[in-house]
């Protein structure tokens, strides 16, 4: 086999981040020099990421930025935190954009919504409510299968398959009227009749993640 | 205006064709212009079933391809004025049906009759699938067994998503359920399911339970719709279906195990 002459793959570096709080170049030139002054070896060709959250003047001209760092022999390979218009420019810069792990994970998440359904859902119907709960008004009939990346709430006979926490959510739950499904499973466990049937003795149901197994209880009708 | 009613199931032999032949010379006695149209290409039975096997010349799929008019592949039925059968052919397949061709024939139709009788063929594929695409009504014909069962359940589904109405998001079609070959001593010992069982899953309007009965199988290898027979029980379990189809209310009947006279209980029937 031929070995591919390019691949692809993920590593994390540590590199260090220049807070710039000033939009006076000139103050910020004189600071850097002092800064450099003390260690001059440690910044030579060193990348740096710049972080711009102070900055919210959307004239501010990146580009002297860029070539006061140079001329210092430092490198810019990309900036952090800053407002769209200064981003735009970076670009037009040829300057990454890096999002720190912290702001990547404080993306905000979708809102969660729920779908709510108001029919039976016949053998081979499929419904799906993504990102969010589902509620079922009717019965979901053999051979259909309703699934959610929430919870699952059947307001009638549940004969069919319930999947949810489609997407890993352990905390999501099913609840029916009438439990009598051909399989459920929450965030990948999953029981099927005869599980139901051995560990409930009612017609209603909640089932829920307990752990890393199923548990069922009645429900108070 | 014309009502397009399906007689579908999903799985086959349950009756749809008795049915369809059952209803629309039901609809047609009553004094209602009807047509019987054959969806069941390749398979054809209605024309059996309705004894006019001998007479067909031209079908539905020659009409759809313009190889002749409705007028030449219509036919009358001889003992019901009221009645017209558009045959299915039995030397192609179902992918002679087209959405175009259908809804046009369905169309011209409904120029002249007030009901429209679509008999579906088994199945969920193309021939099942033009036959309720257009539908108004859906007579959904089961067995009180679980596989008939799950199979129309699958097809309310499709009534649901796959019809003209649904695409359309007009009014969804009209549903009912027609129970057919009932025993009713079967269900006291538990064989069968019940009328209330069958209710209770597919969860739509019953309009009529026909007996598991003799006189079914007689009509059809007569050729004569099993509706005609009035003595028998079937018969007039049709009737009572017909009826309720057109608004009446009725109770069931034949729903309940004869109970056997003293002295059919000793010298049996």
């Amino acid at each position: 086999m031929q070995t591919p002459s390019l691949e692809l793959k993920g590593s994390s570096f540590t590199l260090s981040v220049l807070h710039i709080n000033s939009i006076d170049l000139e103050k910020v030139a004189k600071e850097l020099d002092s800064k450099l002054a003390i260690a001059p070896q440690f910044f030579i060709g060193a990348p740096l990421v710049v972080n711009l959250s102070s900055i919210s003047d959307s004239s501010y001209n990146l580009a002297a930025l860029k070539d006061l760092l140079t001329s210092r022999q430092l490198v810019i390979v990309g900036i952090t935190a800053a407002i769209n218009t200064l981003s735009e420019q970076a670009k037009t810069l040829g300057l990454a954009i890096i999002k720190s792990g912290k702001q990547a994970q404080s993306q905000p998440q979708l809102p969660k919504t729920t779908k709510l359904v108001k029919q039976n859902v016949r053998s081979g119907q499929q419904i799906y409510a993504k990102n969010g709960d589902l509620v079922v008004i009717g019965t979901v009939g053999n051979g259909a299968e309703v699934i959610a990346d929430g919870s699952i709430h059947i307001y009638g006979t549940l004969r069919g398959k319930a999947m949810a926490g489609a997407s890993g959510d352990k905390h999501a739950v099913i609840i029916a009227k009438t439990m009598e499904a051909e399989l459920v499973s929450i965030a990948g466990q999953y029981w099927l009749t005869d599980n139901i049937q051995a560990n409930s003795t009612t017609k209603s149901g909640c089932i829920r993640l307990d752990g890393e197994s199923l548990t069922i209880e009645s429900l108070p009708l | 205006m014309t009502q397009i009613i399906v007689v579908t199931s999903g799985k086959g032999g349950v009756g749809k064709t008795t049915s369809s032949a059952a209803i629309a010379t039901g609809l047609a006695l009553k004094g209602h212009k009807t047509v019987v149209v054959d969806f069941d290409i390749g398979l054809r039975n209605l024309d059996l079933i309705m004894g006019c096997e001998r007479r067909v010349v031209y079908d539905f799929v020659n009409v759809i391809n313009g190889e002749a008019n409705l007028n030449q592949a219509l036919i009358k039925d001889k003992r019901c004025p009221n009645l017209f059968i558009l045959p299915a052919s039995q030397t192609r397949d179902k992918d002679a049906l087209t959405k175009e061709g259908v809804g046009r024939v369905l169309d011209d139709l409904a120029k002249d009759f007030e009901f429209i009788i679509c008999d579906s063929p088994a199945g969920i594929e193309t021939g099942a699938m033009m036959a309720l695409y257009f539908a108004d009504i859906a007579i959904v014909t089961t067995n009180p067994e679980v596989s008939s069962v799950r199979d129309s359940d699958r097809i309310l589904g499709m009534l649901q998503s796959k019809s003209k109405r649904a695409e359309e998001s007009l009014e969804p079609v009209k549903e009912f359920l027609l129970l057919t070959r009932y025993s009713p001593s079967r269900v006291t010992t538990g064989e069968m399911l019940s009328v209330e069982d069958v209710e209770e899953i597919l969860a739509i309007p019953l309009i009529g339970v026909i007996p598991e009965s003799q006189a079914v199988l007689k009509a059809s290898n007569s050729g004569v719709p099993v509706i005609m027979d009035q003595e028998s029980d079937a018969g007039k379990a049709y009737s009572d279906s017909v009826d309720r189809l057109l608004g009446e209310e009725l109770p069931l009947r034949f729903i309940t195990e004869e109970k056997k006279g003293f002295l059919k209980r000793i010298f049996g029937s």
